[in-house]
């Protein structure tokens, strides 16, 4: 943004008609343009991003110190993690980014309904992460894998596993509840396109969607290789 | 300026009544307001536990209060302290007021998020006092691991998601304040014409993104590990207590640093104005306030030199610590060259000003101290490392705070407050805080230990000195709130520059209009122009 | 670098191509895992990861172009995450490595 230059007249100074646009109602009144409120909320949605890097990257430090710690432990507990249903959710994962992308590409085209269909196939394939998702958290169930009384692994590993899926429960956990959050925030957008408060000029609210979207998927892009590739060649 | 004041018609606090119209606005000057109202009322909360624990070290035997009484003491008061006035105080309150008026926008850049911001603190806020309430909780305002996770018996989990809730109102109030920084200045109004407020405030915002979010996850992790036994921070369980320090203290260096910057902000305000002058080499001031805030995250190891972590670690940290002190120096030698040749002038908020130069100055040196491994040995976790911080928190914010909430106050009322009594108050103040926090590095330098609730007798006459000083402080505090409340209604009116100050806010009237401007300002003018004359920037 | 992403709109057959190196490189990084690397595999699937995520960050979030304070917004803060990593590590690697009973 320029420093000097005036920001542009509120695009009602150049209306001549009596009924405001579909553009101008949704213009907030402490911005002067729809581009100055577009520009303004993105940077917020970055920002906020930036906080939620740090937010699990506390998480990644713990990772980082005990993996470093512990490396014999934690590839013995990783190996016991189901890479084809870690594999499945990756490409669930990465192909609704590309579905969420398609929405946003929509909406500023103005495709109406190709917009509410990518939100709602966006929408499918998170639950379906996190259907995946909760069959593994049954499986680890089962074997005894989740941290507490009934926790049984290895004797010479066993401290050190309960710490790895200490981990893996709350590092998953905490991305699947920021899938959830997502997925509600896709209902939200489905709403609003659905009614019509989207269009060509006015789709920012999905773009910024999109924005928390992705990062959620950046997370599991990492989370995947360090909780289930670990432990691939070795035993 | 005219001899007759009026108050201006339309302005924002009579734009509509009623308790919905507060509890609904977007207006960030009413959004101020409620938050003026929550932080005073943490404060006295706070303070409250300050005067017990005074009463308490009055006397060497532990008589008034168990000890685990005196632990839940100690630590209620840091947590309401730092957590629920110090960091939101200056930023929330003066901050919310100002920062669109400064830069000559209507608003922030998400009104709404603001006051979702507001509510976000109240609720955990009013947690944690509920934790308070219902029987405290004993792990100091650390919470160190593993006694909190693992041994502690008291309300941890409660105060602990009371701070993880306010810890977004942080967060949503910094990010607000970056997007409106660069996105809504107005015509004219460039990075290098903005108030020094305004870095300050970036400043501390920028800390707020990047530093709160992982005493977020730490919470979480100390919750998790209490609820679920996981272990990270748990040796019995393969976990290092340390790893905890690190996370921890990774936010709260820097937190210390969102409380002081914006105080700083404040000082750099009130010495322009109260010296008629520009800042003394005001490029020096503003990235002054960005390297503190970039260094500031790299020196946390400071407070874990007796804690295990590696030596190694321990001087790249210790290194770190003194180079952080620089720009803080830089920012002190600047606003003293300000005042040079300046028309010094002794109203109340520049009294405030004055003081904090020299403590915080004080307060900042001991700092340097500490930073030293060879003397941390020594006083860590003595009164030492108090009287450091009160002196930069007490000494440093809270006198900040206050004198920017005088110089601001007829613009946000309107009034003008007893200019006699409030400079009366500034005096007990000073004259309390050194009484209460000087006798303290002394007692710490002879190896008083805190958080302890008796003492050997050799340091009675030092804690009773201290004490005394902590019931002239808590007078000097009390009498605000009367000569303002009284202002309110009594106060003459105030015009809408009082001070003669230089700056977009004194260019609009007392109390402002909600839109904060008729029209919207075109700047054509630096910073502190105080050169030419003050009525050629009145819009 | 384009400054103005807001009228830019995006030809989908980028996403479509993003998305097949997505995939292929989600492939490539589980093989790589099944192969004993020693070390590398550690950096494998590390840059694999922030290969991707690159990708991700530059075309589905529009950031190739964007304004250049999107750029410093999301270097700043991997670079943050960087100074949490490094220097607590930094700790770990320099002590006298105890494991803890």
């Amino acid at each position: 943004m320029p420093d000097a230059a005036p920001h542009a007249l509120p695009d009602a100074a150049h209306h001549t008609l009596s009924q405001p646009t579909q553009a101008e109602v949704a213009l907030a009144h402490q911005f002067d343009s729809l581009e100055q409120q577009r520009d303004a909320t993105t940077l917020g949605m970055w920002v906020f991003l930036v906080t939620e890097v740090l937010f699990f990257g506390g998480l990644f430090t713990v990772y980082s110190v005990y993996r470093s710690s512990y490396p014999e432990a934690f590839a013995a507990a990783s190996h016991e993690l189901d890479i084809l249903l870690g594999t499945i959710n990756t490409v669930v994962l990465i192909t609704s980014s590309l579905t969420m992308a398609l929405a946003v590409h929509a909406a500023q085209v103005g495709q109406r309904k190709a917009l509410i269909a990518f939100l709602v196939v966006t929408m499918l394939l998170g639950a379906a992460f996190l259907g995946i998702k909760s069959v593994e958290y049954y499986h680890k169930f089962v074997e005894h894998h989740v941290p507490g009384p009934g926790f049984q692994f290895e004797q010479e590993y066993f401290r050190h596993a309960q710490l790895f899926f200490s981990l893996y429960f709350m590092m998953t956990g905490l991305h699947a509840l920021h899938m959830v959050i997502g997925v509600g925030i896709m209902l939200w957008m489905v709403a609003w396109a659905w009614r019509g408060t989207i269009t060509a000029e006015y789709y920012s609210p999905i773009e910024i969607s999109g924005l928390y979207w992705h990062f959620v998927d950046i997370v599991w892009i990492f989370l995947f290789p360090l909780l289930y590739l670990l432990g691939r060649h070795a035993h | 300026m005219s001899s007759t004041v009026l108050s201006p018609p339309r302005h924002y606090l009579n734009d509509g009544y009623g308790v919905k119209s507060w509890l609904l606005t977007r207006d960030h000057k009413r959004i101020a307001l409620l938050y003026l109202a929550g932080v005073t009322f943490f404060f006295f909360v706070g303070g409250a536990m300050a005067v017990l624990i005074r009463l308490e070290l009055a006397t060497p035997p532990g008589d008034l209060v168990s000890d685990e009484t005196y632990n839940k003491l100690f630590t209620m008061h840091g947590v309401m302290m730092v957590f629920f006035f110090l960091i939101p105080a200056i930023p929330a309150v003066i901050g919310n007021f100002l920062v669109p008026i400064m830069i000559g926008a209507k608003d922030l850049a998400l009104p709404k998020i603001n006051l979702l911001s507001w509510y976000i603190y109240m609720v955990g806020g009013l947690f944690t006092l509920y934790a308070l309430i219902a029987g405290g909780v004993d792990t100091g305002w650390t919470f160190y691991a593993p006694f909190s996770t693992a041994s502690s018996t008291t309300n941890v989990i409660p105060t602990a998601l009371g701070i993880f809730i306010t810890g977004f109102s942080s967060i949503l109030t910094g990010l607000n304040f970056i997007v409106t920084i660069h996105r809504m200045r107005a015509p004219g109004m460039t990075w290098f014409r903005m108030p020094l407020f305004l870095w300050s405030i970036y400043a501390t915002s920028l800390i707020n993104v990047l530093g709160t979010p992982v005493i977020a996850i730490t919470i979480l992790l100390v919750a998790a590990e209490r609820l679920f036994h996981f272990g990270f921070f748990n040796p019995a369980l393969g976990g290092d207590p340390v790893l905890f320090q690190h996370l921890f203290w990774f936010y709260s260096h820097p937190a210390v640093y969102i409380m002081v910057l914006p105080a700083m902000g404040v000082i750099s305000e009130l010495v322009a104005a109260g010296c008629r002058k520009p800042v003394f080499g005001y490029t020096f001031v503003a990235f002054a306030s960005l390297a503190i805030a970039v260094v500031g995250f790299l020196v946390w190891g400071h407070h874990m030199f007796v804690a295990g972590e590696s030596v190694y670690a321990a001087l790249i940290f210790s290194i770190l610590s003194f180079i952080v002190a620089v720009p803080s120096a830089v920012k002190v030698f600047n606003w003293t060259a300000t005042m040079y040749q300046g028309a010094v002038s002794w109203e109340t908020p520049m009294l405030y000003a004055y003081g904090f130069i020299g403590l915080f100055t004080i307060g900042g040196l001991t700092g340097l101290f500490l930073a030293a491994i060879g003397i941390d040995v020594h006083v860590t976790d003595t009164y030492f490392v108090i009287a450091h911080f009160h002196y930069i928190m007490v000494g440093g914010t809270i006198m900040g705070y206050l004198g920017g909430l005088h110089f601001w106050w007829p613009k946000m009322t309107g009034r003008l407050y007893n200019e006699g009594m409030a400079k009366v108050s500034a005096v007990i103040i000073f004259v309390g805080f050194n009484l209460t926090f000087f006798p303290q590095f002394i007692l710490g330098y002879l190896g008083m230990p805190r958080r302890y609730h008796a003492y050997p007798p050799e340091f009675q006459v030092l804690n009773v000195l201290s004490s005394a000083g902590a019931s002239i402080l808590g007078i000097g505090y009390l009498i605000p709130m009367i000569y303002l409340m009284w202002s309110l209604r009594y106060g003459r009116l105030a015009g809408s520059n009082p001070w003669g100050a230089v700056g977009l806010e004194w260019t609009t009237t007392s109390p402002p209009p909600t839109e904060n401007f008729e029209t919207t300002p075109v700047v054509t003018w630096e910073a502190y122009d105080y050169g030419s004359t003050v009525e050629g920037h009145v819009a | 670098m384009r400054t103005d992403s807001a009228h830019h709109i995006i030809p989908t057959r980028v996403y479509y191509t993003i998305f097949g190196l997505l995939i292929f490189c989600t492939f490539l990084t589980v093989q790589i895992s099944f192969l004993d690397l020693g070390p590398l595999n550690a950096v494998a699937a590390l840059g694999i990861a922030v290969f991707k995520a690159t990708l991700v960050v530059l075309f589905f979030m529009h950031a190739w172009y964007s304004p250049r304070l999107t750029w410093v917004v999301v270097l700043g803060s991997v670079f943050w995450l960087g100074i949490l990593l490094a220097m607590t590590m930094t700790d770990y690697v320099t002590r006298v490595w105890r494991t803890y009973g």
